[in-house]
């Protein structure tokens, strides 16, 4: 079936307009905003704070905890407050896309936890929260090897696109393929796929998303370089 | 920071962010902050800040009240806010907070319950839900100003046949025929301050919120663990009643 220009206008190698900030939440150790589109994501870094209960705590290491919550009206049709099997599944998801980068070994017993919150969903929204977690991370001083950034890419129709919304995300034809990528080490740590698709239009997809994500990385980088020029005027 | 300090700064009719003890923290309101919801707003006091949405849908009414619709309202205390909120079902704070809210809408009439009926055995249940993203103290009046801006905004959704048509709304506002305006006062060395922030919170001995619509009293909520003397309840509805207006002004 073939897919001839995108709903929202956009060009097939396009992403929705993007914002992100830091420090957007006082109380929290770090905490920053990303929105793609009408998606938008808040995360809070609490830590590193002792673990509870004790018997999960690791004398090697540190542990890194997130937990992604949709509030609920950010969809058209109320969510039940509360974890839905969807939601520890992406909790699960993105403290793997995370922990790569981030250096655990100095807080033996610890635990650093990532809340993640969307506000406003029209998809991609576990690759808006990974991205606003990780500025989050970053902010509140979590030593880090490098940052990540995320976005969706797949195919409607007969197009390879990235980012897709949810118009597009409920087209008939539609591969949907979440990902995340290491912003100067490139490595894949967020891989998901849900639909029909060959190995060439994967890995041409999978190309597109890592172009987007340079994008995606470079308005990180501006954003916490705002964020303590700000801090130093 | 220790509570010792903020009692001897207020014996001194003095606070922590030198405001006056009357004085409440600046407050900001932003609407349709959610556009999936029927009506979204954002309330800020302080570094204080909420977000609640309203949601809406077609229910059964009450059995003894069979032409009125009804309000929910849910507070999440998600750990976002505060390193002092865990995640888990809503514990005893989320659900003071909720029913507070709930408290000074319904009993206010804010809304009207029979406005809300669509046909026998069809009526409006209206979401009412509150999360606070950042806990600076006094969530309640916060919540309670996210709150009534959210309904006053919010547009009931489209229905075909008797159910409703999710991100479609009609023109139909939701109307509120008052503001009730919620004020929090705590008591701290026998004094009393209006607007407690956390740290003023981790030192309160008592605590009590006042409802209220010109001039009236439709809701209370004492907390803490102290009493409180009928001169101090006193003095903080006369306060209450007196920027009453200046804080409904501030709901466009």
């Amino acid at each position: 079936m073939s897919y001839e220009k995108r709903f929202s206008g956009r060009k097939f190698d396009e992403m929705r307009e993007i914002e992100a900030k830091v420090g957007i939440i006082k109380r929290a150790d770090g905490s920053a905003l990303f929105r793609i589109g009408d998606t938008i994501a808040i995360a809070a870094v609490y830590g590193p704070r002792e673990l509870h209960p004790r018997f999960l705590q690791n004398p090697e290491t540190g542990i890194l905890r997130c937990n992604y919550d949709m509030i609920s009206f950010s969809v058209p049709e109320r969510k039940r407050p509360g974890p839905s099997r969807r939601q520890v599944e992406i909790s699960l998801v993105t403290e793997k896309a995370l922990l790569p980068v981030v250096d655990l070994k100095q807080f033996q017993n610890s635990v650093i936890d990532v809340f993640i919150q969307i506000i406003q969903a029209n998809s991609g929204t576990r690759c808006a929260g990974i991205t606003a977690a990780s500025l989050a991370l970053a902010h509140a001083g979590i030593p880090m090897r490098d940052m990540v950034s995320s976005v969706s890419v797949g195919k409607v129709g007969n197009k390879i696109l990235i980012d897709l919304d949810k118009d597009e995300e409920d087209h008939e034809d539609a591969t949907d393929i979440p990902m995340a990528i290491t912003n100067r080490g490139k490595q894949i740590t967020l891989l998901q796929l849900d639909g029909n698709i060959t190995k060439k239009d994967f890995i041409e997809a999978l190309k597109l998303g890592m172009g987007g994500c340079e994008k995606i990385a470079k308005v990180q980088e501006k954003a916490l370089k705002d964020y303590y020029r700000s801090k130093n005027e | 920071m220790n509570n010792d300090y903020i009692v001897s700064l207020i014996q001194q009719n003095r606070r922590i962010d030198e405001r006056k003890l009357d004085e409440h923290r600046e407050i900001k309101i932003e609407y349709n902050i959610s556009k999936n919801a029927e009506g979204s707003a954002r309330c800020k006091i302080g570094e204080t800040e909420v977000l609640v949405g309203v949601k809406m849908d077609i229910g059964e009414p009450y059995p003894d009240n069979p032409d009125q619709g009804t309000i929910i309202v849910t507070a999440e205390l998600s750990p976002i806010a505060s390193p002092l909120f865990e995640l888990g079902p809503p514990g005893t704070q989320a659900t003071e907070l909720a029913r507070i809210v709930d408290r000074g809408i319904r009993e206010s009439k804010a809304i009207d319950f029979k406005k809300l009926f669509i046909k026998e055995d069809k009526v409006w249940i209206i979401f009412i839900d509150i999360y606070p993203v950042n806990d600076d103290g006094n969530l309640i009046d916060a919540s309670v100003l996210a709150a009534l801006a959210a309904l006053k905004i919010a547009k009931f959704p489209k229905i075909k046949d008797d159910k409703v048509v999710y991100g479609e709304f009609s023109n139909e506002k939701l109307k509120l025929t008052k503001l009730p305006i919620n004020f929090t006062f705590g008591k701290i060395a026998n004094k009393i301050i209006l607007d407690p922030n956390s740290k003023e919170e981790d030192a309160l001995d008592a605590r009590l919120s006042i409802s209220v619509n010109e001039g009236n009293i439709y809701a209370m909520q004492k907390g803490g663990d102290t009493g409180l003397i009928l001169e101090e309840i006193e003095k903080m509805i006369d306060i209450a009643i007196k920027k009453e207006k200046e804080i409904r002004g501030l709901l466009k």
